[in-house]
């Protein structure tokens, strides 16, 4: 299994000038990421593919983040998790971020490298609203086309179609409280409930 | 709720009487409804976990043959009884409905589970309906997560007591044999966030909430 220093200096001495670092990851797992440059993506993935010795042929995973401080506009993330089932080795943690988000959030697309990529590029896009440039058929396909707004985002808002909550609590007890209606009796005639 | 068969046309211990002596004594509205309970032909289709339970209670163990209705039919024109079974995505939610529409008449539901009923634990989730009676007339509804598959048995079983107690004429009879009862539902469109319109007011009306101040 190739570590990610490891993985770091082959795709430096293969591609040098290629924008990468390692992410480390402080958990006991210790799967330390690679965090590459929008401009290389293409160029190193293309690259963990096709090495003789790396041969990461097998995309099995894309997710996005949002990464958004409080008070900060932030940025998001795709990562794509590697692994080879010729060499029998992963996973390796492949990271993309885009710009800051009020800029756009552009990222390229990695479906033209792993074709497996299609449906979960097209879901980050889906739920983040990342767009992934070069993926050839860029659609929403969780939520239905006519929807608006990335549900998945930090900055998404809900709408307001609070109805009714048997025992509200926590953040629903204060959306409750803010749809109490006025106190007055039932139309019947009855009396209030308690 | 207590549901009560129509009253007989016959007294009931002289028709019991009759019985035993070989001699069977019905009305035609008995014998339409027997036959209706006993052979219900659910729609095949699940949608979330429920569905699991629901395929359970179509097997040996549980054996929804027993009443009848292990036809699971796959296509919607040859269906009686529609099993929500699981959660209902906004998305497909219209499809829900459309397939209901395609359903010939007399035709029954069964929400079953948490979700299918209210949204359950997804409730303010973006992308889940709030429970499919929004759009459809439920006929039984099953609380659970998932329920059991005795709990589905327990519904069936609840609907046929209902079908035996619906009344071919008169006031409260059931859909198929009221001519102004709508022939069909509509089928909510997609918005910008919700489906519009997010309920049928014809078959829900959201709770008004009143609470007094303290």
């Amino acid at each position: 299994m190739p570590t990610a220093e490891h993985l770091h200096e082959r795709i430096r001495a293969s591609l040098p000038g290629a924008a990468i670092s390692v992410v480390p990851n402080g958990s006991p797992s210790a799967q330390h990421g690679l965090l590459v440059g929008t401009g290389d993506a293409e160029a190193v993935a293309r690259f963990l593919r096709d090495d003789p010795a790396l041969r990461l042929d097998f995309l099995s995973n894309v997710t996005g983040v949002d990464h958004a401080p409080p008070g900060e506009p932030g940025y998001l993330e795709a990562i794509y998790h590697l692994y080879s089932i010729e060499r029998g080795h992963g996973p390796v943690t492949l990271r993309m971020q885009t710009a800051d988000r009020s800029l756009g959030a552009r990222l390229p697309s990695l479906t033209p490298v792993w074709r497996s990529a299609e449906f979960q590029e097209r879901e980050i896009f889906d739920l983040f609203g990342i767009v992934f440039e070069g993926h050839p058929d860029l659609r929403r396909i969780l939520m239905w086309d006519e929807f608006e707004g990335y549900p998945m985002r930090k900055d998404y808002v809900t709408p307001d179609d609070y109805e009714y909550e048997p025992t509200p609590h926590d953040t629903v007890l204060e959306r409750a409280r803010a749809h109490d209606a006025p106190a007055d009796p039932p139309p019947d005639g009855g009396t209030p409930p308690p | 709720m207590a549901l009560n068969p129509p009253s007989p046309m016959i007294d009931e211990r002289l028709q019991d009487e009759l019985r035993k002596q070989g001699v069977f004594v019905t009305s035609f509205q008995e014998l339409h409804n027997w036959g209706r309970k006993n052979s219900l032909w659910p729609l095949q289709f699940g949608l979330a976990c429920c569905a699991i339970e629901m395929i359970a209670t179509t097997m040996a163990r549980y054996d929804l043959a027993r009443f009848g209705a292990e036809v699971f039919r796959p296509s919607p024109r040859q269906a009686d009884l529609m099993i929500v079974a699981g959660t209902v995505t906004k998305k497909m939610a219209p499809q829900i409905v459309r397939l209901f529409n395609q359903m010939p008449e007399p035709k029954y539901v069964i929400a079953m589970g948490a979700c299918a009923i209210s949204g359950g634990p997804f409730k303010e989730g973006y992308n889940v309906l709030k429970g499919i009676d929004r759009f459809l007339p439920v006929d039984v509804s099953i609380p659970g997560c998932p329920p059991r598959p005795e709990a589905l048995l327990h519904a069936l079983i609840t609907l046929q007591e209902k079908i035996a107690a619906e009344t071919l004429t008169g006031p409260g009879r059931p859909p198929h044999a009221d001519a102004s009862a709508p022939a069909s539902y509509p089928v909510p469109e997609f918005g910008a966030a919700d489906l519009v319109p997010p309920h049928n007011p014809a078959v829900f009306q959201p709770p008004r909430i009143v609470r007094r101040e303290k």
